[in-house]
């Protein structure tokens, strides 16, 4: 079998026992890439001398007996709203759509120090805004599982990237779910780690209290690996938690004993697919059978996470996206009269639909007489959520939970339907309230052969428990192992 | 009917630190090279982050905690968001509703010469970022504007104050005083010229009719005022334009919106600015790139150590302790503080404040002048200076010569520069003056009493011409004295000399 169809994890282990090379490794992804994206979409750019390049001097570094970083010579994807030194970083909008920042994201820099090769950036929703990769000012996203279903979002390139099989390892970023939506909908394991585990610094900001920077693999082990690497305090993110990064990628292998795991009659309420309720019904009796009780307990204020998050994430958004203006940099109007109308032509051709409208509701969100109404009291329905969270770990070590409650929709579906699209999120978006790390993996197949995502939630600064939980279930399934045709 | 002006100033400080607010380029002052101390941060680039400049932080407190503020011990940092070429955010950083300080005042002089002092409160002092300079063509040919983000991210101190002041003259006083202390505690260069200290102004009238009444004109705010002589002319000319406007139009505050003006130095005018106030709301909001900031007491207590006395309790403690009057007690405070460390410094060593101040506000500071030096590099040192004037102050020495040793340092020193070595200006150089001169006050009795006994020896006639009657007659004996007793006591010789010619 081709290389790159072993999980990271295996792909290290080869290259240190010598049977595969870095080189052999990114041409092959980049030839998966060549005859797979075509059909897939999910690159928005490759750059293949750089990797291979780059893969050459790992190849060279390891033969000479060098020590070499904890990813050396594994190919990786780059969501494309990190930037790059030297890479156009475009956020998938026309307003960047040649952009090219002249730094690299923290988390850029700390993949180069482990010697990963960058072999490309991956698409998503224009600036990180939706749940099927479909706002793309771009291209649209195809599930490798079923080329007519959205591969979720925002995360879609990343996640569909590694599902087939184009890279073993991607980034996306999570604001209500962009990476664990995505990871659950094309069937592998993607995780968002605590807010201020992983720098934020050039990670274009869509909601700046959210967004937070997390690995997709083929296999728990690998992500949690991946989340060794990125993570770790960065003086340059005022937000970055500077506390120990726990070695996940040493302890994922121990099985937790004791075990509680919690879940939330509000997560099993009306509108759940049968097909995913028994997939999780049956991952809880996995669980059981390892062992773990089952602990029902409540989230009361759930029902108020979609309203709290599109004010917070719209009103940020609205502010953090101001400096898109023409001025500076990227798209300009080609016509204008005068300063106001340079703006809003240069914005007006610049943004997609669904950016408009959350700038649009944001600034609403914050203008005088409504800030009280809207964005204080999402504020304080926030701090809700979050003892929700507080109570509910005080019961249990993790809370399991459907990903969405569907499989992947088909495309287009929800897309002239924004409520129903922004409801979508509903399973994940508590956790970027809350702040807490989430996991996504795969816990079965629809009928019609679709991934079904199994969420994991931990509290805060417990990935490690998160992933040694999560690949408790993985070791005694067979799910992570099933791959699109 | 009377009118009486109502007067509130805004004024942007630029601290002094190193790099900007919140990344780590320079803030030097540098419009010739615009776009040269940037970065990601300062320029806004997608991704990049802010990150709070604790020096700033920590100068802004030790400002305020001067400005006898109340300290927040909770503070944030709000986003003011508005669009315009220089801001390249699109908001602003800084603080709305949690200032860090609030409730200040400061103290100003309102008539030296009879002690009258005023306080002017203060609403809040907030820290913020600076936004870039925007550059137009200006020949009108239509060709680009560009912007100049060097400045952009510069650490400024918005100081409000309350509409206490009520005179152009009591403003620019005001302002005097704020930037003393601010360049006293260190916190800033106050530059007006590189921009260091900006002011803006809110100015209206309120009219106290003959009916007993008071009406409020619409208040007027002068923007970007750069020099203290700017702020009294624009407020002086608002004034009477305000005045004329209230003669026409009777509009009473609320009638009109807030207005804003701006100030034509060359033509000495204010004129209509286009307002951003009533057009825009700055929709507001906690920065969530940036973590409140909690003070604790240590930093509190730290910073507060650091604050040297401030000039108001120095004018006191010179009036009080040294008997200095207002005017020479204001005179040296607002020399800035190295001046009054060095005159503090005589004074305690000659140990008479009103013959050091004398000194200091006549002979070094002409001094200074001339050579254009500060106090710091000033070739006579305190110590030196105040060994000197403590002969003085002995009656080991007379003004006089005290006068002829200072100008004599200062000749050895100019010698020994022309040939570019060092001259010694130490106290025992001065003794050696003294000594080479002869300028020693004698206070040996017996030795004044030897010299009266041998020039009324050998002056018979006009001894005997004082004995008849003729006062005058003494002058020409004592210049003869003197001129034998080179230094000594005028005032006790002639005593002498008197008591001696009287005897009977
Ligand atoms: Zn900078």
């Amino acid at each position: 079998m081709p290389a790159q169809l072993s999980s990271a994890v295996d792909l290290i282990a080869q290259l240190n026992r010598g049977e595969t090379s870095s080189v052999e490794l990114t041409e092959g992804c980049l030839q998966t890439i060549a005859t797979q994206d075509p059909n897939i979409r999910a690159f928005l750019s490759t750059n293949a001398d750089a990797a291979i390049a780059q893969a050459k001097a790992i190849d060279e570094k390891r033969k000479a007996g060098q020590s070499v970083g904890k990813l050396a010579g594994l190919p990786i994807a780059l969501k494309d709203n990190m930037c790059v030194t030297g890479v156009k970083t475009t956020c998938a909008s026309r307003i960047l759509e040649n952009f090219v920042p002249p730094y690299d994201a923290g988390v850029v820099e700390k993949l180069k120090a482990a010697d990963a090769v960058l072999v490309g950036k991956t698409n998503l929703d224009e600036f990180a805004m939706g749940s099927s990769t479909e706002n793309s000012a771009f291209q649209v996203t195809r599930n490798p599982w079923n080329l007519e279903h959205t591969v979720g979002g925002s995360s879609g390139g990343s996640a569909a990237a590694v599902a087939a099989r184009m890279v073993p390892l991607s980034l996306g970023s999570d604001t209500g779910g962009s990476i664990r939506q995505p990871a659950g909908f094309c069937g592998v394991v993607g995780m968002k780690p605590t807010y201020g585990r992983v720098s934020r610094y050039g990670l274009v900001a869509y909601a700046s209290s959210l967004d937070q920077i997390g690995p997709f693999a083929t296999d728990v082990a690998s992500a949690a690996l991946l989340f060794e690497v990125i993570s770790g305090h960065d003086r340059r993110d005022s937000t970055s938690v500077d506390r120990p990064v726990p070695a996940s990628s040493q302890t994922v292998e121990q099985p937790l004993t004791g075990l509680r795991v919690g879940i939330a009659r509000e997560h099993f309420a009306e509108g759940l697919d049968r097909e995913v309720e028994a997939a999780i019904q049956h991952s809880l009796d996995v669980y059981r059978s390892l062992g773990a009780e089952i602990v029902e307990l409540s989230l009361p204020h759930s029902k108020y996470a979609i309203a709290t998050y599109y004010l917070i994430a719209a009103s940020e958004a609205s502010s953090n996206l101001a400096r898109f203006d023409g001025v500076h940099y990227g798209h300009r109007a080609a016509k204008f009269d005068n300063l106001i109308d340079m703006y809003s032509a240069s914005r007006g051709e610049g943004f997609g639909p669904e950016v408009k409208r959350r700038i649009m509701l944001g600034t609403y969100a914050l203008s005088a007489g409504y800030y009280d109404a809207y964005y204080l009291k999402a504020l304080r329905v926030r701090r809700l959520i979050r003892s929700d969270f507080d109570a509910a770990f005080k019961r249990c070590d993790v809370l399991a939970s459907p990903i969405a409650s569907t499989p992947a929709f088909r495309l287009g579906e929800l897309v002239n339907d924004p409520l129903a699209m922004y409801l979508s999120d509903i399973y994940t978006i508590s956790a970027n309230l809350a702040g807490i790390p989430g996991l996504s993996l795969p816990c079965g197949l629809s009928s019609t052969g679709l991934p079904i995502g199994l969420q994991l939630l931990a509290a805060p600064f417990e990935e490690e428990k998160l992933f040694r939980a999560a690949r408790m279930f993985e070791r005694a399934t067979e799910w992570h192992t099933k791959r699109p045709k | 009917m009377y009118y009486e002006t109502i007067i509130g100033l805004e004024v942007h400080v630029q601290l002094l630190t190193q790099t900007k607010i919140f990344c780590g380029c320079t803030s030097a002052f540098n419009p010739d090279n615009p776009n040269t101390q940037t970065c990601p941060v300062c320029l806004g680039l997608p991704g990049s982050l802010p990150v709070m400049n604790r020096k700033a932080f920590r100068l802004s407190l030790k400002t305020a905690l001067a400005l006898n503020c109340d300290i927040a011990r909770f503070t944030k940092w709000d986003r003011k968001q508005y669009y315009y070429p220089d801001l390249p955010k699109g908001y602003q950083i800084s603080q709305y509703d949690l200032p860090f300080s609030s409730h200040g005042f400061v103290e100003i002089d309102t008539d030296i010469e009879k002690g009258e002092t005023k306080r002017v409160r203060l609403i809040r002092a907030h820290l913020e970022e600076d936004a870039g300079k925007n550059m137009h063509d200006e020949s009108g040919r239509g060709h680009d504007s560009h912007v100049d983000l060097n400045r952009a991210g510069t650490p400024l101190l918005e100081i409000v104050s309350e509409p206490d002041l009520r005179s152009a003259a009591e403003a620019k006083k005001y302002l005097e005083e704020l930037k003393l202390l601010l360049t006293y505690i260190g916190v800033s260069d106050c530059n007006m010229q590189e921009g260091s200290l900006r002011c803006d102004a809110n100015v209206n009238l309120w009219v106290h009719t003959d009916d007993g009444q008071k009406i409020a004109t619409p208040i007027v705010e002068i923007k970007n005022l750069n020099s203290f002589r700017g702020v009294e002319q624009a407020i002086e000319f608002e004034v009477a334009r305000q005045i004329e406007e209230w003669e026409k139009t009777h509009a009473k505050i609320g009638d009109v919106p807030k207005q804003t003006r701006g100030w034509d130095a060359n033509r000495c005018v204010t004129f209509a600015q286009r307002g951003k106030e009533e057009a825009s709301d700055y929709r507001y909001f906690p920065d969530p790139d940036l973590t409140p900031v909690t003070v604790s007491d240590e930093f509190f207590a730290e910073v507060k150590a650091e604050i040297c006395e401030l000039p108001a309790s120095r004018r006191r403690r010179y009036r009080a302790d040294l008997g200095l009057s207002h005017y020479d007690a204001d005179v040296i405070v607002s020399q800035g503080d190295r001046f009054t460390l060095y005159f503090e410094q005589v004074a305690k060593l000659c140990g008479d404040g009103k013959q050091a101040a004398n000194w200091l506000t006549q002979d070094v500071q002409r001094e200074l002048n001339a050579r254009n030096l500060g106090v710091d590099t000033f070739p006579i040192r305190p110590e030196v200076l105040g060994g000197l004037l403590q002969r003085v102050t002995a009656n080991q020495l007379t003004v006089k010569s005290a006068r002829e040793v200072f100008a004599a340092l200062l000749t050895d020193h100019d010698t020994a520069y022309e040939k570019d070595i060092r001259a010694d200006l130490s106290t025992s150089r001065v003794e050696q003056i003294i000594a080479e001169r002869g300028l020693a006050v004698l206070t040996d009795a017996s030795a004044i009493t030897q010299v009266i006994a041998d020039v009324i020896a050998r002056n018979p006639k006009p001894v005997a011409d004082f004995k008849s009657g003729k006062q005058a007659a003494v002058g020409s004996l004592i210049g003869q004295i003197m001129k034998e007793l080179k230094g000594a006591d005028a005032k006790l010789v002639r005593q002498m000399l008197i008591d001696e010619l009287s005897k009977p």
